[in-house]
């Protein structure tokens, strides 16, 4: 169903963090952005469509003042809003959002660290854009950070803290039906620390909540209601990311088992039913991979990035 | 990251160091009294009080320099001496090995069972001397304390922590080569068979219910792998079968250990392509470890030996490993080896 085609080089390799990739498509200027974190730098790169042109950039972690130790990075994602495209970075010491080509940082919001370390971390974590002009992140403490986005320039701010959660949050996703104009009943899923079952990546689609755990299923639930659609034994070790084509329904989950696996997602509206089917599996040896992302709405290409690999390594469907 | 992560990595690192050692005390046919002595005074300086009470303080991970600073001073605690070779082969064996069980631990909460096999190992290594014994048994008691509580979802940082500070490194350890554990260009081998961890389903199933609940689809699919059902959990007790085997002492069977040193220097460029930034948070922790442990004297217990005696003894011993392990001078300092030295070292240590 897929072949592998060439990788890309990447500068460092990537850590072993949740969502390890972002991808960013550019389709005016037939480009795709790609991040990769690896400890306290985000790597980007530019690649163009033909294959023949890769630009490389180097985004650093902030740190508030010289003295302190290095800030590790958590977590780099795009946010696709109506108006612009953001890059935002999420470290131990506080988020800072860049142009979409990481060129200019356009706001730092600094989080409440202690003077001297706690028993409990500190950081931010899950990214997402939400609705016409927000972004939310997730924190350590259980909070979500609502930042509201102008149409262009810096002047972002915070706008609301959202407190339902109590352990830290693992990751954020917005409903990305891909229809503009649908009414969303719900606009964000969140999901925290806390629990038996340990959910670290998170999808919202059509009021449909996917949901990947430490425990290696996937959960389908529908949104409001929490009734569970349907549950996948996927994979044999923790999931670190999960991503759907909002056009074609095609769900891509990778796993620190070495595998991505794609499915399909068909929602029944008449039967308020959701089905799923298993497609295809890629297994990269030797690899606990730590981000895998769709390249475009239909799901025709994917990317995938692992620890210690200085690569993200492409799929396209044959 | 984490700020639970140190202890672990410490007594993980310090677990690996212990094997090695008294591996190569017995292939070395070192006399049995002096062997306990050497292992006796490192287990001492490792658990020592006060610096335990700095290590289980929430704090980021040390530097790769402060804590391999932390290490050679640990592996100086007794009258062994070793050269800069032999302590740079020692320290890359200790890391590669626990970097190898942290990536291979199956489940994050795993990293507790390994640890705990370590300290089994460490108490069994000084059954014989109380005043030790005791102090290894306060440190469990402390893990077991700010460990067993913890939830899953903070085990995985601790271990993306780990993941973190073992990154990039690839050096070749030939147990691993020999047991295939291991490619040839430093890679471990993830294999997609055995059992999956306790908790987790053997991939393949998908199954679908109605909005009242009720189950109605299962599907099959290919899991790509060649997964078993999962072993029963290991217990995180004191005198308890752990399950797993990572963490136990692959040294014990006597096969020989060697390493291959080829791409060393460029790995060992990356031992000390370091933040270079001056960080004077971290030179004061330094300081205060190192002052911790160098400061720390083999305690003389009320033995009827006197000070003479232990000198001679200590001379004695310090000429057999000297030719054994490597560079010694009465001061303690390393001299600079020539190219025949080096020779000898490295084919000594090749014994690793």
């Amino acid at each position: 169903m897929y072949h592998k085609e060439k990788s890309i080089q990447v500068k460092n390799s990537a850590s072993a963090l949740y969502n390890n990739l972002g991808v960013l498509r550019i389709a005016p200027r037939h480009l795709t952005y790609f991040t990769v974190v690896h400890a306290n730098v985000v790597n980007m790169v530019s690649a163009s469509w033909d294959g023949l042109n890769y630009s490389h950039r180097q985004l650093q972690s902030k740190e508030p003042n010289v003295a302190t130790s290095t800030s590790l990075i958590m977590q780099a994602a795009f946010c696709p809003l109506p108006s612009r495209d953001l890059l935002v970075v999420t470290s131990q010491k506080g988020i800072q959002m860049y142009e979409s080509d990481g060129s200019i940082m356009v706001y730092w919001h600094a989080l409440d660290t202690p003077e001297t370390p706690t028993a409990q971390a500190v950081f931010a974590r899950g990214i997402s854009a939400v609705r016409e002009s927000y972004i939310c992140v997730g924190v350590s403490s259980g909070a979500i950070l609502v930042f509201d986005v102008p149409i262009k320039g810096s002047n972002i701010t915070l706008s609301e803290v959202l407190k339902e959660h109590k352990e830290s949050i693992t990751d954020i996703a917005p409903e990305c039906s891909g229809q503009p104009g649908m009414e969303c009943i719900a606009d964000l899923v969140s999901a925290d620390d806390g629990g038996n079952l340990y959910v670290d990546c998170i999808i919202l689609w059509k009021g449909t909540v996917v949901a990947g755990y430490g425990t290696g299923q996937i959960h389908l639930y529908e949104a409001v209601t929490g009734i569970l659609h349907a549950e996948i034994n996927a994979h044999a070790r923790w999931i670190y990311s999960l991503d759907i084509a909002p056009f074609s329904g095609l769900l891509l989950s990778a796993a620190e088992d070495s595998l991505v696996r794609v499915w399909h997602l068909t929602m029944t509206p008449e039967t308020n039913s959701v089905e799923v089917a298993h497609l295809h599996n890629e297994c990269v040896t030797d690899t606990q991979i730590c981000g895998a992302k769709f390249c475009d709405g239909d799901g025709y290409a994917f990317a995938v990035t692992g620890y210690d690999l200085s690569e993200i390594i492409r799929y396209t469907q044959s | 990251m984490s700020s639970r992560t140190l202890p672990l990595l410490f007594i993980n690192l310090g677990g690996e160091m212990l094997y090695i050692l008294d591996q190569r005390l017995r292939a070395q046919n070192i006399p049995a009294d002096k062997a306990k002595k050497v292992m006796n005074d490192i287990i001492t300086t490792m658990f020592n009080k006060k610096f335990l009470e700095e290590l289980f303080k929430p704090q980021e991970l040390y530097s790769k320099k402060a804590l391999r600073t932390v290490f050679d001073r640990l592996a100086h605690a007794s009258i062994m001496r070793l050269n800069q070779a032999s302590m740079d082969k020692l320290y890359d064996l200790m890391t590669m090995a626990f970097k190898y069980q942290v990536l291979l631990c199956p489940r994050p909460k795993d990293i507790l069972l390994i640890s705990f096999n370590h300290m089994d190992a460490i108490k069994d290594f000084v059954k014989d001397t109380p005043s030790i014994l005791s102090q290894v048994d306060e440190t469990y008691q402390q893990l077991i304390e700010m460990y067993t509580t913890l939830c899953s979802g903070e085990f995985q940082l601790i271990r993306q922590t780990l993941l973190i500070f073992f990154q990039d490194m690839h050096i070749r350890v030939s147990i691993f080569l020999k047991d295939k554990v291991q490619n040839s260009n430093g890679r471990f081998v993830l294999p997609t068979s055995g059992p999956v961890p306790y908790g987790t389903q053997v991939p393949g199933l998908i199954r679908m219910f109605s909005c009242t609940g009720e189950e109605v689809t299962r599907l099959q699919f290919n899991n790509g792998g060649n997964y078993t059902a999962a072993l029963r959990e290991g217990s995180f007790e004191i005198f308890r079968d752990r399950v797993t085997k990572l963490g136990t002492n692959m040294y014990s069977v006597s096969r020989p250990v060697e390493t291959h040193m080829s791409g060393t220097s460029k790995n060992s460029a990356q031992h000390t392509k370091v933040n270079t930034a001056p960080n004077p948070l971290a030179k004061e922790e330094l300081n205060l470890l190192a002052k911790l442990m160098g400061g720390l004297e083999v305690p003389k217990s009320g033995n009827a030996d006197n000070v003479d005696n232990i000198v001679f003894q200590d001379q004695q011993v310090n000429a057999e490993l000297a030719k054994i392990m490597g560079e010694f001078t009465e001061s303690g300092e390393q001299s600079p080896s020539s190219s025949s030295k080096g020779d000898d070292l490295l084919a000594m240590m090749d014994g690793l």
